[in-house]
């Protein structure tokens, strides 16, 4: 796009890479906007704490279904419609399980009878705040709900008003949660590591990247010279590393600590910047 | 009366099976006839509540009694709901847990685990 990328996913199929560490730096260099998506279990803000003045929370809810039994004929249709076994018939009545509700609505548009009307439920939350030159977005879900997506569509709508350069900090995997993100971004920053489980997961990403039509580019984390695993599989797609940032114990300190690479070691601090300058300017290679 | 258990293949020297929503098979044993069919469980390869989608196949089935080393809770509901009584099953094939439970040996599925899949997960 002309301009360059102003909404950037983090991503990686692998978790423990790198996604958080690169997104808060990114973030921090840019004085952007993060949005924690790994809403099963963010941890974005132990590194950019919002300040508490300015947290506004709002409640995510979903719409689950409630039976009338009275108008209820039995005829099973919205048992038979549910394919995630949100549904059963038992004793002659239809019975809900909401953990395992997608919300779909499936259910009331299918039922003849007007039995089914559906009652909002909180899954979990969503919060903005603004940490030093960064705005915070991000969200949580509660245990055992079905998926996130609803809270993270939510976090994506409020980093989407707020405009300008985003970070989105994708949940790990490449499944429904991942997929949300992706859609949602101009352009996909894959974080990968050099173990066999890394370079596996960032195929599977690439794959995805490709599927949705998106550019991409590869930082290496934790990359070794003697470790060529991810550098001789870009090499053969015709890529390079954007970046590779080196095993560092010093690094893994100041993480262990809540700190920001790019505010407490000079070296990170370039490194961010160019990686940054790397992405606003790359166009779609793919 | 009709007991259902899921067995770990379809024939009568089966054992009882591990898993109760995820077996690949359950046994339908009918006391009237003497008769055992097997019914493939559709519901083995769900992403989640397969333990429903059994249980509602086992209720469709006009099922009494289920025996199985343990449940879920999802299961537990579907299957209560429907007044089907659950069955603890003990050491042994499908055939002899069949012939403890009408003996009275066996002692009521109370446990219910809280599910194995997907639960607070994606």
């Amino acid at each position: 796009m002309a301009g360059g990328n102003t909404k950037i996913a983090v991503l990686s199929g692998k978790g423990g890479t790198g996604k958080t560490t690169i997104a808060v730096n990114l973030s921090a260099v840019a004085g952007s906007v993060y949005a924690d998506c790994d809403v099963e279990a963010p941890n974005g803000h132990l590194f950019l704490p919002p300040e508490p003045e300015t947290i506004t929370e709002e409640k995510i809810t979903v719409l689950i279904p409630s039976v009338n039994h009275e108008k209820c004929s039995a005829c099973r249709k919205c048992v038979d419609f549910c394919k995630f076994g949100g549904l059963a018939f038992a004793g002659g009545r239809v019975l809900v399980f909401e953990n395992l509700c997608h919300s779909c609505g499936g259910c009331a548009i299918i039922c003849e009878e007007g039995a089914i009307s559906e009652h909002k439920k909180q899954i979990g939350f969503a919060r903005t705040g603004k940490a030093g030159t960064v705005s915070f977005i991000g969200g949580s879900l509660n245990e055992g709900e079905a998926t996130g997506v609803p809270v993270i569509q939510n976090i994506i709508e409020k980093a989407e008003n707020k405009g300008g350069l985003v970070f989105f900090d994708s949940p790990p995997g490449s499944g429904c949660a991942v997929m949300e993100v992706v859609k949602a971004c101009d352009y996909c920053l894959i974080v990968s590591e050099p173990t066999v489980f890394g370079l596996d997961n960032l195929k599977m990403i690439i794959s995805l990247s490709n599927l949705l039509k998106k550019p991409f580019g590869v930082v290496i984390n934790k990359a070794l010279k003697s470790s060529g695993i991810i550098r001789d599989y870009l090499k053969s797609i015709g890529r390079e590393p954007l970046l590779e940032i080196p095993y560092d114990s010093n690094a893994g300190k100041i993480c262990s600590e809540g700190g920001l690479l790019a505010k407490e070691d000079a070296f990170y601090r370039s490194l961010f910047e160019s990686l940054l300058e790397k992405i606003k300017i790359t166009e779609g290679e793919d | 009366m009709k007991i259902a258990l899921p067995v770990s293949k379809n024939s009568l020297d089966a054992a009882v099976a591990s898993s109760f929503g995820r077996t690949e098979w359950f046994m339908l044993y009918d006391t009237k006839t003497e008769k055992a069919e097997f019914l493939s469980n559709s519901a083995s390869s769900l992403q989640g509540g397969a333990g429903i989608k059994a249980s509602q196949s086992l209720v469709d089935g006009g099922v009494d009694i289920v025996i199985s080393p343990r449940f879920g809770e999802n299961a537990r509901d579907v299957l209560a709901g429907a007044g089907i009584k659950a069955f603890k099953s003990a050491e042994g094939g499908a055939l002899e847990n069949i012939k403890l439970f009408l003996s009275g040996s066996l002692t009521p599925l109370e446990d219910a685990h809280p599910g194995l899949h997907n639960h607070g997960r994606r």
